[in-house]
């Protein structure tokens, strides 16, 4: 047993991960409770999404929401599929509001999002951390360093810090379930928001899990009691929680340490490693001889252990996916760290780049398969859509979906992509600046379940702020979120679940905020009638809406499945 | 149970089931009493793409990627694309690829993955076939099981 900073930690085989038997003990405030106490009756190869279900189911969790997003999409469907209360929102900021109102209500909540949809929710994340919550709240966010599936490598750990959110880091399976039932303890004792960092290689890897059903824990009952000074962030209120945040981050940061972060020393004192995530099982394989200081909570970061963990090492590494976040933080509090090298901010790590950053071989570089890039499925019906508007000679604002597989060879039908819903407030810039010929030229292109997510405000801005030349947008409909892996959304008819849902009709909506002309087409059928309604509306000065309704053939066959079962 | 890793590369394209064979694989080494670890990558890169998926089993399997130069085994479901992954065998590593099948008799080319794994069936003689099949059983439904079943024979070379 080991008492060190307010927590104890009495440890089976952790090294084993769950081989035996661990127990895991906070001292919250004046009483030690025992956050997680297990005989592992259950092993199962889970992959670190699933495995973030099953914890979220056993810890009770009332409700799970989110948005689809890889590399975290899997989590929801299978808390689902295990019989947990799932639902999909519009996008990250709806699902962080029904997340924070679920918490508020002394329920819990599981919310899921990728890393850039994130930054959508990051509005309500920021200030729920003044304001604290009375359930559970834990969001997953999940990164992709090397960006396999997005269109940024952004670090969430630097974001949680600036939020004053605490971020967990699993490094395997085993961890993701373990931290995600600790996270919903920790976020009802401590009343605050709790982030699960975790990346592709978490997300998406399976790894042995052990656990024990029989721990599970009942739903709490909903309850709400008034607490104005708590929860109406006016300044006179905000003030005083962001002092209350600050103090209660310490406490964490002192209760918590221990049940996360953790020391292996080494008898060699040649080399330390400090390493999180998949990034530290990458360095253990690269270096099994170092000593190693494994951060499991990235914020708040226990800095004065780290250093002193740092000086009784000759030299000593931080090895991290992403920004150089431990690095930077380490170095300005005195560490005996070595200053990383610019080169491994970018991409993913394995192995062979772990050992290459520890060894300082600044010529490593990956390996590169020649690769086929993906592209529109084999009878995409939206190729179609796509030929018309590039035969038009069309500049083309698109936005993120299977869709945006348009640029590539052969059809090179997409001019733009940035960031969902980006697609229709960029073709409206560009409508503004550009002369009359070249400004008639410009549409913007859209998905369904991109549009639901935020195409909304980017219709009403065309509407209101219209441009000289008007605007067309094109709502290429699949009637499904597809690229994710063919989920439901607002317009589909279908919940999470696949039980009936009343569906959010994007017509309907484009009529009713003022869009002057609104009509379907169905792009494998009427790619000519298509084409001449759209040339005739971008000679015209209108705000028009044309949607190109034609379901994704995987989500068709997948709904077949689903019927027959 | 020896400390030495096996390391096994499943290669193809998006659909062609290589996540499947590599799942089917995982839960089979995991039953046998070894530790394993699955990496793989969805989304965007899934369709149509190159994809590849690692698997890893041994007594304690760190990260779950495969270094570079360390695949024992190379599952080229379409060789392609997927024979690039060559470059990554170890000395003594071998290859399972649709040229070890006899592909005029496969009813379904879908059942490729299913093959491929009767045809690394054979490189570990200490697995039962129950075992195999007991993994394939669990993972498709029972419509698909039986032309999965002759898919797993045909690679075993038992057809």
């Amino acid at each position: 047993m080991l008492l060190r900073g307010g927590a104890c930690f009495v440890q089976g085989n952790w090294e084993g991960h769950g081989k035996n038997f661990y127990k895991r003990f906070a001292k919250v405030g004046r009483h030690c409770i025992c956050v997680l106490s297990m005989s592992y009756m259950e092993r199962k190869l889970l992959s670190g999404n699933e495995a973030i279900a099953l914890a979220a189911l056993h810890s009770g969790c009332s409700l799970g929401v989110g948005y689809p997003g890889t590399p975290s999409t899997e989590i929801l469907e299978e808390f689902s599929r295990l019989g947990g209360s799932a639902q999909w929102a519009p996008n990250e900021k709806v699902a962080a509001e029904v997340a924070l109102g679920v918490a508020f209500g002394s329920g819990n909540a599981l919310c899921t999002m990728k890393h850039v949809g994130f930054n959508v929710s990051q509005d309500l994340f920021f200030t729920a951390a003044y304001s604290g919550v009375n359930g559970g709240f834990v969001a997953v966010v999940a990164d992709d360093p090397g960006m396999a599936s997005s269109q940024n490598e952004q670090d969430t750990r630097s974001l949680a810090r600036a939020g004053g959110l605490p971020l967990l880091e699993p490094s395997d399976s085993q961890e993701a379930y373990d931290f995600t039932r600790l996270a919903f303890e920790l976020s009802r004792k401590f009343g605050s928001v709790f982030i699960i960092r975790t990346t592709t290689r978490i997300a998406h890897s399976s790894t042995v899990v052990s656990f024990d059903s029989s721990t599970a824990k009942p739903k709490p009952q909903g309850d709400f009691e008034r607490n104005i000074p708590a929860r109406v962030m006016v300044p006179a209120h905000a003030r005083p929680a962001h002092v209350r945040l600050r103090a209660r981050l310490e406490q964490i940061e002192k209760s918590a340490d221990e049940l996360f972060n953790f020391e292996y020393d080494s008898d060699d004192k040649s080399l330390g490693i400090i390493a999180d995530g998949v990034a530290y099982m990458h360095a253990r394989e690269a270096a099994p001889q170092a000593g190693f200081f494994k951060v499991g909570m990235a914020n708040p970061l226990p800095v004065d252990r780290i250093v002193e963990f740092s000086k009784k090492y000759k030299r000593c590494v931080c090895v991290e996916e992403g920004d150089p976040y431990l690095n930077t933080l380490l170095l300005a509090a005195g560490a005996n760290v070595e200053k990383r090298d610019e080169k491994w901010r970018f991409g993913e790590f394995n192995s062979d780049r772990a050992k290459a950053q520890i060894e300082g071989d600044l010529s490593y570089e990956p390996k590169v398969f020649k690769a086929k890039p993906p592209q529109l499925c084999k009878g995409c019906p939206h190729a179609f859509s796509f030929a018309a508007i590039k035969e038009l000679g069309c500049i083309v604002a698109g936005d993120i979906g299977c869709y945006t597989l348009a640029a590539a060879k052969p059809l090179e039908a997409m001019d733009i992509q940035i960031c969902m819903g980006a697609s229709i407030g960029v073709g409206l810039g560009l409508r503004r600046v550009l002369p009359e010929e070249k400004a008639r030229k410009v549409v913007s292109v859209i998905g369904d379940s991109t549009f639901m997510h935020s195409g909304l405000t980017g219709l009403v801005e065309a509407v209101y702020n219209k441009p000289p030349t008007g605007h067309v947008i094109i709502v290429v409909d699949n009637s499904t979120t597809a690229m994710t892996g063919q989920q439901d959304n607002p317009s589909t008819g279908a919940h999470l679940d696949s039980s009936p849902a009343k569906a959010v009709s994007i017509e309907e909506v484009a009529k009713a905020v003022g869009a002057d002309n609104v009509a379907v087409f169905v792009p494998a059928r009427q790619s000519a009638e298509f084409k001449e309604y759209l040339s005739a509306r971008l000679a015209e000065d209108g705000v028009s809406l044309i949607i190109l309704k034609q379901p994704c053939l995987l989500a068709a066959a997948k709904k077949l499945k689903a019927k027959k079962a | 149970m020896t400390d030495k890793i096996t390391n096994i590369r499943v290669a193809g394209l998006g659909g062609m089931g290589a996540l499947k064979a590599t799942l089917i694989l995982g839960e089979l080494f995991f039953d046998m009493g070894y530790d394993v670890k699955k990496a793989e990558v969805h989304g965007m890169s899934q369709r149509g793409g190159s994809i590849f998926s690692d698997l890893r089993f041994g007594s304690r399997v760190l990260s779950p990627m495969i270094p570079s130069g360390k695949v024992d085994i190379l599952v080229s479901m379409q060789p392609e694309w997927s024979d690039v992954h060559k470059a990554d065998l170890a000395e003594g590593g071998r290859v399972v690829s649709p040229a070890d099948i006899d592909m005029e008799k496969l009813e379904n080319p879908k059942s490729l993955n299913v093959a491929l794994l009767g045809v690394l069936s054979k490189i570990f003689p200490d697995i039962p076939e129950e075992k195999w099949l007991e993994h394939i059983r669990k993972n498709f439904s029972e419509k698909l099981y039986e032309g999965n079943l002759r898919a797993f024979k045909l690679g075993r070379g038992e057809l």
